[in-house]
Order: C-alpha cells, then structure tokens, then sequence
C-alpha cells in the first residue's frame, strides 16, 4: 500500500464523517445568523436520525425516512423557536432541554416500538441510500493518479454527500444575495432596525429556525440512513456540538464552515487510522488527544489566538418591540 | 430590558409558578409513558414507593441528592452572576483527580477524617482549575463562557480517559479504575441519621458527604446574600453595566465566580468516589452536572430551593430505577426526558404561564395587583 494511496482512503473517510457536520454547522449558521443561540443541534439531529430510521424500517422507503427526520427536526426546530422567540426564554436553556428530551425519548420510544435495545431494525437495501457511482468509474480507476481521485474521491458517495457540499454555496447565495438573507442576518446584528423597516422580527427569526431544522433533518438522516443501515442509540455522539464547534471556528461564514468541517472530520479520520501506530517525528499520540484536538483548537480560536471570532451582535438576545 | 412582567406576590413567584411548571413538566412525561403502552399512574406509584418505600430506598435518594446539591449549587452561584456554567460535567469529572490523589496517598496510613478534608480541598481545586480557564478566557479574551465550558466538558472527558487508561489504573489491570481505597479512602454512611427516624440504611450509600452538601449550601447562601463579594456577583448578574459604573472588576468577579462554580462541581465527585465506589471509575459522573442545570432552574438559584430540588431529582433517579425493575419498557432514560422536560418549561419556558396567573390575581384582587403592577414598572 503506497503513500498516495493511504492518502485518497484517508480522505475518503473524511468526506465521509464530516457530511453531518457540514449540514449541522450550516443548520446552526442559520439561527445563530438570525440572532438565536443553538446548542440544540445534537439534539435535532438525534431526533431526526432516529425518526429517518423508524420510518425508513416500517415502511421501506428511504425517502419517507428522509421525510419523516426533517419533519421531526423542524418540529423540535419550532419547540426551540417558541421558547426562544416567542416566550424569549433562555436559548441556551432551551437547547440544552431539547438535547435531553430527545436523548432520551429516542432511547424509551425506539425500545418499547422495535424491542433491539434502542436500535432500529437494519434496513434492506432499498429503504436505505445507496452511493452514486460517477460513468466508467470502475474503468478509470485503474488510471494511475488520476484513476483514484476519480473513482474513490468524486465518485461513489450517497445523494447527500454531494448535496452537503452544495449546500455550501447555496446557503452562501442565500445568506449573502437574497433580500431573505440580508433580513436574516440583520435581524441577528440589530433586529430594531428591521422592525423598523416593516419587517416582522419574530416571522423572520422563525423562518431561519425552520432552515435549521431542515438542514439537521438532512444531518441525522445521513447518520441513519446512508452511513449506517438503522438507528443506534447516541449515534450522534456529541456531534452536534463538533458542528458548533466548527461554526464558530468559521467564524460563521459557509466556506469557512466546510474547510473547518473537512479539518474536524480529517482530525476523526486520522485518529481512527493512527490508533496504535506512532507516528513520524512526534512519536506515539495519544487517540483521547486527537479526539479532544477539535474542541482545543476550538478554544484557542475563541480566544482570539488564531484570528478572532465575533458572533453576531443581537446573538443570544431576545427581541422585545418596544412598548 | 425591564422585567416586562407584573410583580406578583413572592408564595406565587417562588412556589406557585415553579410548581405549575413541574407539573406540566410530568404531565408531558406521563404522555410519554402513554405513548410507550405503559399506565403512568402506575409509573408515578413506583416512583414514589422506590424512592420511599424503605430506609434503604431513602438512603439511596439521598445519596443521589448529594450528588445533585453540590452540583445545582454550581450552576446557581455562576447563574447569580450572570454567567451560565454548563461546564459541571467536566470540572466534577476532573475534581475525581483531587478526590483519588488525597485516598491513593494516604488511605492506607491515615483514618478517613484525615484524608476527607484533603480530598475536599483536592476536589475543590482540581474543579475551580478546570473552571478558571473558561472564567479567564471570557474575561479577559471575550470568549463565551458557555461554548468554551461545553468544549471544557469534552477535553475533560478525553483526560479523564486517557488518565484512567494510561496513569492511574493499577499494574495489570484491565479495567480503566484505580485501585481501591483501604478504609481510610471511604467514607462512613449516615447510617445514624436514618436510624433516628427509624429507618435502616441497608447497602444504601448514604455518606458524610451529604452534610457536606449542605454545609456548602448555607455557604452559598452566605456568600451571595451576606458578603461584599456576593453583592457584586449579583450585581454584575443584574446588570454589567451597573457594576462597571459602581467600580466593580467585571474580570475578577467572573473568573472568582466560575472557580467558586468549579470548586463546588469538583466536590460532587467526593460523594461517588469516596461515598460509595471507593475508587474512581470511568464516566463516575454520569451526567450529574447536566441535572445540576435542572436543579438550579427549578430551586431558582436559592439554597432553599436547589435542596428540595435536589431531592426530587434524586427520587427521579433512585425511584426511576425501580420504575425499570418493575415496568422493563420504561428504561432509566426515562429520567433523562424528565430532566429535559424540568429544563424546558422551569427554565425555557418558565414566562408560559406567568401572564395567565397574572392575569388570574389580576381579577381575584384588582387594587393589590394595580399597585404592584405600578411598583413593576
């Protein structure tokens, strides 16, 4: 086994864990752009991973899975939007509740309805995705150099993997050249003034909600459907919060947020690839210091070491109209 | 922002409504057990009879609000400055270190009265340590103390294993724990407090720790509301601004708040490691620092309230044991809904009924409501 090819099966595993990431982090983009807190993204993904995978097993679609986890991920979306928005409770509260609720209702519901300690049945090929391979793949790949890249790196992931990355730039376009995107992200620097111009602030911060609860539907049904055939409990072991983690290491800008995903989910590829092998220069690592490096790097961004991240003005503020 | 609610009357605003909240908190829970097949009220029986039925049954609630005390008086006295420390998770898990260094070193030589205040003063520093960098960061590089607590959390989970796998597991062994305490590395139960009413302990793990607890809960008491120290916390909690004008270090203030949070966090883990395991194991914490955020929310960051929270959570997790002995479809993750649900409508959604009440003594006594409404203002 070469170097480069070590190299193309190290990335390929990247693509792979960091899908959910790209789609969490996007998700949290949208609210925390429109002045809402998330910290509720594990949680909606949870939800929406398990909703995919129930319904993907009871009734053999893969696409009614997918139906089913952006419903329940825009619902529980709309339990955060209410406390926070409506009730202008604390979001971080609000959050932190729905990451239990769903912690443990998928645990309770999934067993008492499937009886496989939290799992959900394995699925049959067709109530699952299936990758997508690109023309001639198998012929090229045999092309030295360019053979491999084609074949391993472009072709043969699942339909979401490539709308992942082209949601990058969609939600780019969204955020920063439509009137949608420049109310959303006004009304996380100074929601007065919006109000101001006619625009209802509650409506809009609801709106960006909903986008998040879209995208972490996509984010829990990848984790159940596509890159495991059924439902674990915990599956999204502490994902979410990678995601947020990554959010804010991009400074909450959509390319940033690829790059940072790809960086946290290579950080994941590696660990898995180095466990018991030391490596060149630096000797054995520890894998607990590999999988703890995206939440230190983390904390030295945030504290304006590399750069320094501002998050939205009004983030975190509920919005009172004045009386 | 001004409060934008009316000032009700304090039986109301510290009893009433946070019992209404808990109470549609259950009923949403009883929901789920209907959902899952099972009769709630059935559930609700052996709640209450696990965690009552006998002395043992209570020895081991209280063993549990311990635990729960020490961490909602945690995220209570952060909460009192304006600070929300969701980071009691890591700074109990990394406080285990304080606790197992002081048994590992002298519970062979020494008697327990020794080695605990050594253990304390190791779980307290080991804790607010863990705490004092998010503290220090927020103050002095304006990194949000809540991402940067959460991050906490995970680089402390990644420590601990690596120390419990790599450091402080004994030669030869294969399970991530250290060796267990001789006598002096554990602590005596209360074995006689339950027997004045009564009652026998049986293998409940009641332990010194609980007047521990309590000890730190009239502490916490002390410091917010009878010390110079305390007036400034809440004074930054009310308003910053406010406490800048007044000449208060904002910086001081919230790295000396997350410590005193931390060290408070970091002395649960006495409780599990010296109070029952008599050894530090993986994951001892399990989730405790998380239900001291429901405890706080629900005891409203007073003493007096965090207790009877404290105690409640307890009854959740001894009675919801016996809820999974006896009723197998409904697992101990149960709990973990509640606790979720408690966060949900005590905290998130506390306001929900507010107007509604409001409304209520509104009508019932028209002049008091009109004068206190002008006095909310």
């Amino acid at each position: 086994m070469d170097f480069f090819h070590v190299i193309v099966v190290l990335l390929e595993s990247t693509i792979r864990v960091s899908v959910p990431l790209i789609f969490a982090a996007l998700a949290g983009l949208f609210t925390e752009r429109a002045g809402i807190f998330d910290i509720g993204l594990e949680g909606k993904m949870l939800g929406a991973a398990f909703a995919a995978g129930a319904v993907a097993a009871i009734t053999q679609s893969v696409w009614l899975g997918l139906l089913a986890a952006i419903l329940i991920s825009v619902a529980l979306s709309l339990v955060h939007g209410y406390a926070s928005i409506t009730q202008r409770g604390n979001q971080i509260v609000s959050g932190v509740a729905i990451n239990f609720i769903v912690a443990g209702s998928t645990v309770i519901l999934g067993e008492a309805w499937f009886r496989q300690g939290g799992r959900t049945p394995a699925l049959a090929e067709g109530a699952r995705f299936q990758t997508i391979n690109f023309p001639f793949a198998d012929t090229i790949r045999e092309v030295p150099f360019i053979g491999p890249i084609y074949a391993d790196l472009l072709s043969g992931h699942f339909i979401l993997t490539y709308l992942a990355f082209a949601m990058v730039p969609l939600s780019w376009w969204i955020l920063y050249r439509t009137r949608f995107g420049l109310r959303l992200r006004a009304v996380g620097e100074n929601p007065g003034a919006v109000d101001t111009a006619g625009i209802s602030v509650i409506w809009m911060r609801y709106r960006a909600v909903i986008c998040c609860g879209i995208l972490c539907g996509f984010a829990g049904a990848y984790l159940s459907l596509a890159m495991t055939a059924g439902f674990v409990k915990g599956m999204t072991a502490g994902k979410g919060y990678i995601a947020l983690a990554a959010l804010i290491f991009a400074k909450w800008r959509p390319f940033n947020i690829m790059l940072a995903c790809l960086l946290f989910g290579f950080l994941d590829a590696f660990a898995i690839r180095l466990q018991g092998n030391p490596l060149p220069l630096i000797g054995q690592v520890p894998v607990q210091l590999m999988q703890a490096l995206p939440y230190i790097l983390t904390v030295i961004l945030l504290a304006g070491f590399i750069g320094k991240a501002i998050p939205p003005k009004a983030g975190g503020v509920p919005y009172v109209k004045e009386r | 922002m001004s409060n934008p609610y009316a000032k009700l009357p304090g039986w109301v605003e510290y009893g009433l409504i946070p019992l209404v909240n808990l109470a549609v908190a259950f009923l949403v829970a009883g929901l789920v057990v209907l959902l899952v097949g099972e009769n709630p009220l059935e559930a609700a029986y052996h709640l209450i009879n696990g965690a009552f039925g006998r002395g043992e049954y209570i020895g081991f609630t209280l063993y549990y609000a311990t635990t729960f005390i020490f961490t909602g008086l945690a995220v209570a006295v952060a909460f009192h400055a304006g600070l929300f420390n969701i980071g009691g998770e890591g700074q109990a898990y990394v406080g285990g270190i304080g606790v197992a260094l002081a048994c590992l070193w002298l519970d062979q030589t020494m008697p327990w009265f020794v080695v605990f205040p050594l253990a304390i003063i190791g779980s307290a520093f080991f804790g607010a340590a863990w705490a004092f960098l998010p503290g220090w960061l927020q103050a002095k590089r304006g990194s949000h103390i809540v991402i940067t607590t959460i991050m906490f959390n995970f680089i402390a989970s990644s420590l601990m294993v690596y120390l419990l796998t790599r450091v402080l597991k004994p030669l030869g062994s294969m399970s991530p724990q250290t060796r267990t305490f001789a006598e002096g590395g554990q602590l005596p139960k209360l074995d006689w407090l339950l027997s004045i009413f009564g009652l026998d302990i049986g293998t409940a793990p009641f332990n010194v720790s609980f007047l521990l607890a309590l000890v730190a809960a009239f502490g916490v008491w002390l410091l917010i509301w009878r010390t110079k120290l305390g007036y400034e916390m809440r004074t930054m909690g009310h308003s910053p601004s406010a406490a800048r004008y007044a000449g208060m270090s904002e910086s001081r203030i919230t790295v000396i708040t997350m410590m005193i949070s931390g060290a408070l966090a970091g002395m649960m883990a006495l409780n599990p490691i010296m109070g029952e395991q008599g050894r530090m194991q993986l994951d001892f914490v399990q989730g405790a620092g998380f239900v001291g955020i429901a405890v706080a929310l629900m005891g409203r960051s007073h003493p007096a309230g965090i207790i009877p929270a404290a105690v409640l959570f307890g009854v959740l997790y001894q009675g919801g044991a016996e809820i999974s002995f006896e009723m197998p479809s409904i697992s101990r993750d149960m709990i973990v809904i509640i606790q979720g649900l408690v966060i949900l409508f005590a905290g998130a959604l506390e306001n929900m009924f507010r107007p509604a009440i409001a409304r209520l003594f509104a009508t019932s006594s028209r002049r008091a409501a009109v004068v206190a409404q002008t006095k909310g203002a």
